[in-house]
């Protein structure tokens, strides 16, 4: 194993804040690794930064050997690194197929094509199909994803995440506001992707990361307080301590 | 991709049919007003068409098109002024300056967006505004007549006729073209960039570099309908390039339809129609076509072809949960 994903003293501060504080996290090829940490502990903000859409104030992110630290979003999903949103972010007019078939294009080549339909991009709608039917949705391929039900568009949100063929999913909370039924299918979903792609999960769901994670990273007011097996993880006295009330910790 | 005739599109089509034949209706009627009139119809509704690229397709509310407006009109008449008829040199003067325009205003403008970006397109079509007032010796305030008509091969713009057939035939093929770029990935990423501008990022895609294009070539195919203006009129002058032009052709293309095929096409001819109608019955006629406005505006965003497209939908099975904005993105779909 190789480390994919790495940051290296990782500082993001807005004023006096600091809310990414020096964070040294690395992420190895084919592992699935997840965040936790309480409420404002800055998950989302080191994702940002992980996937580009923030810069950093100090520090850098490497991704597959190479400096993508002044990369934007664009040119690092280009590269493999693809990211899903906590909010749920799909184009509402297009269809299943649409979305994730845009989403295949956009990591494959460029749009500037102004008269052939872009369902006719075998090459992309190959990618997108697989996609869908990994996320489960290949029934409402043809849907408008605005006619969707709220789990079907978190699964849709994956499903271009996937269709994209990353090298590494960012999962910002993929089972947030979703109902148990709708919980344990993505848990599914999710055990299937292990070992094809690497994962970064952000989730706040304990029993699932600590069904799913190969390893934890428990990040605290910004600071990276530790990372470990779940097992590691479950018997650690200060993550006891912050999750305090929380005993069940992980108990799966 | 479905070419079906519903009754979405029964109507447009049946009307460009129509206009097909006006010319020579009108001249067996000995009535030429009507094929000016309606060649009038025509340039403004491809210059509609073509600030639908940029605003329905890609969201961008530009309310400076009337500058590429006037730059093919002086795209014609500063080189006829000269004794230059050649229209090939026209067309070259035309695409030069409204790309060199649209590539600099487009690139500072995309740094805003919102109110910003339509202030920053109207500064810069005022700027052009006033710099073509300023130029006295070709006319200034006044304009400038055209005394020799862009001619190509042979064939001249010179009389209604003519400008008539080119704006018709530029018409339908920019119809038949935004009806395919919709769906292409060109069209697909500046419709994903007007609902969600940071997550076309996050697919891979620079959006600003799609947009630019799409302004670009709108102010392009928006210099070519003032050529065909500037042939009509035999006459260029700075006030088809004030700002109200720009804003008529927002109100034309939000009153038939922003981003769908055949709305910039309905909304121009209902703007410019109900215009001339009502200035027959009222010398008040604006106060009366702003009630006509405000209540298009109400009936929803999508226009008279979202309009067209219920109507058609509505005596066919519904699609589940079709929800109403979304029936003109929907149903006018080519």
């Amino acid at each position: 194993m190789s480390a994919l994903l790495q940051t290296e003293n990782l500082t993001k501060r807005y004023g006096a804040l600091v809310v990414t504080d020096d964070v040294s996290l690395t992420v190895e090829e084919g592992e699935l690794h997840a965040i936790i940490g309480p409420n404002g502990a800055g998950k989302t903000t080191l994702i940002n930064q992980l996937s580009g859409e923030l810069a950093p104030n100090g520090g850098a992110v490497r991704f597959a050997g190479k400096n993508v630290t002044a990369a934007g979003i664009d040119r690092r999903a280009r590269q493999g690194l693809l990211r899903s949103y906590q909010i749920t972010s799909v184009f509402d007019e297009f269809t299943v197929r649409e979305n994730a078939t845009l989403a295949a294009l956009g990591t494959q080549r460029h749009a500037f094509s102004f008269w052939t339909s872009l369902l006719n991009d075998q090459k992309a709608l190959e990618a997108a199909d697989e996609g869908i039917a990994a996320a489960g949705l290949a029934a409402l391929a043809d849907v408008h994803a605005s006619d969707l039900g709220y789990g079907e568009r978190r699964q849709l949100e994956l499903a271009m995440a996937l269709a994209a063929r990353p090298r590494f999913l960012l999962l910002d909370e993929p089972m947030a506001g979703m109902s148990v039924q709708e919980s344990a299918a993505v848990v599914a979903l999710l055990q299937s992707l292990k070992r094809k792609y690497t994962i970064l999960l952000v989730e706040h769901d304990m029993n699932a990361v600590f069904a799913l994670a190969d390893r934890i990273s428990v990040l605290v007011y910004g600071k990276l307080l530790v990372s470990g097996t779940p097992d590691e993880i479950r018997n650690n006295a200060e993550v006891r301590a912050i999750y305090l009330g929380e005993e069940e910790v992980g108990h799966s | 991709m479905r070419m079906s005739l519903s009754t979405g599109n029964a109507l447009p089509v049946a009307l460009l049919a129509g206009l097909a034949l006006l010319p020579f209706a009108a001249a067996a009627a000995d009535e030429p007003f009507f094929t000016a009139f309606f060649a009038r119809v025509l340039i403004y509704a491809i210059a509609a068409t073509a600030l639908n690229v940029a605003l329905g397709l890609g969201g961008l509310v530009s309310l400076g098109h009337a500058l590429f407006l006037g730059l093919g009109m002086y795209s014609v008449a500063l080189p006829a002024h000269f004794g230059i008829a050649n229209g090939w040199i026209h067309v070259a003067a035309c695409v030069a300056s409204c790309g060199v325009v649209g590539i600099l205003t487009g690139y500072v403008s995309l740094r805003t967006s919102g109110i910003a970006f339509i202030m920053i397109t109207l500064a810069f079509a005022q700027m052009g505004y006033f710099l073509i007032v300023s130029l006295k010796q070709f006319g200034g305030d006044d304009g400038m007549a055209i005394p020799v008509a862009s001619e190509f091969f042979g064939f001249s713009l010179g009389s209604p006729d003519s400008v008539y057939g080119v704006a018709f035939c530029l018409l339908v093929a920019l119809t038949v073209w935004i009806a395919r770029l919709r769906s292409a990935p060109f069209g697909m990423t500046l419709r994903a960039g007007r609902q969600n501008a940071r997550r076309v990022a996050s697919v891979g895609l620079s959006l600003s570099r799609y947009q630019l294009t799409a302004y670009v070539l709108s102010a392009i195919l928006c210099g070519l309908a003032g050529m065909l203006l500037a042939n009509l009129n035999a006459y260029a002058s700075p006030s088809s390039m004030s700002w109200m032009v720009s804003g008529e052709l927002i109100v034309m293309v939000v009153l038939g339809g922003m981003g769908s095929v055949f709305g910039p096409f309905l909304g121009t001819v209902a703007f410019l129609g109900i215009e001339e109608m009502l200035k027959a019955v009222t010398e008040h006629w604006m106060a009366v076509f702003g009630i006509l406005i405000l209540a298009v505006a109400l009936l929803g965003k999508a226009g008279i072809a979202g309009l067209l497209a219920r109507s058609g939908r509505s005596n066919s099975p519904a699609r589940k949960g079709a929800k109403g904005p979304l029936l003109a993105e929907s149903g006018v779909q080519p």
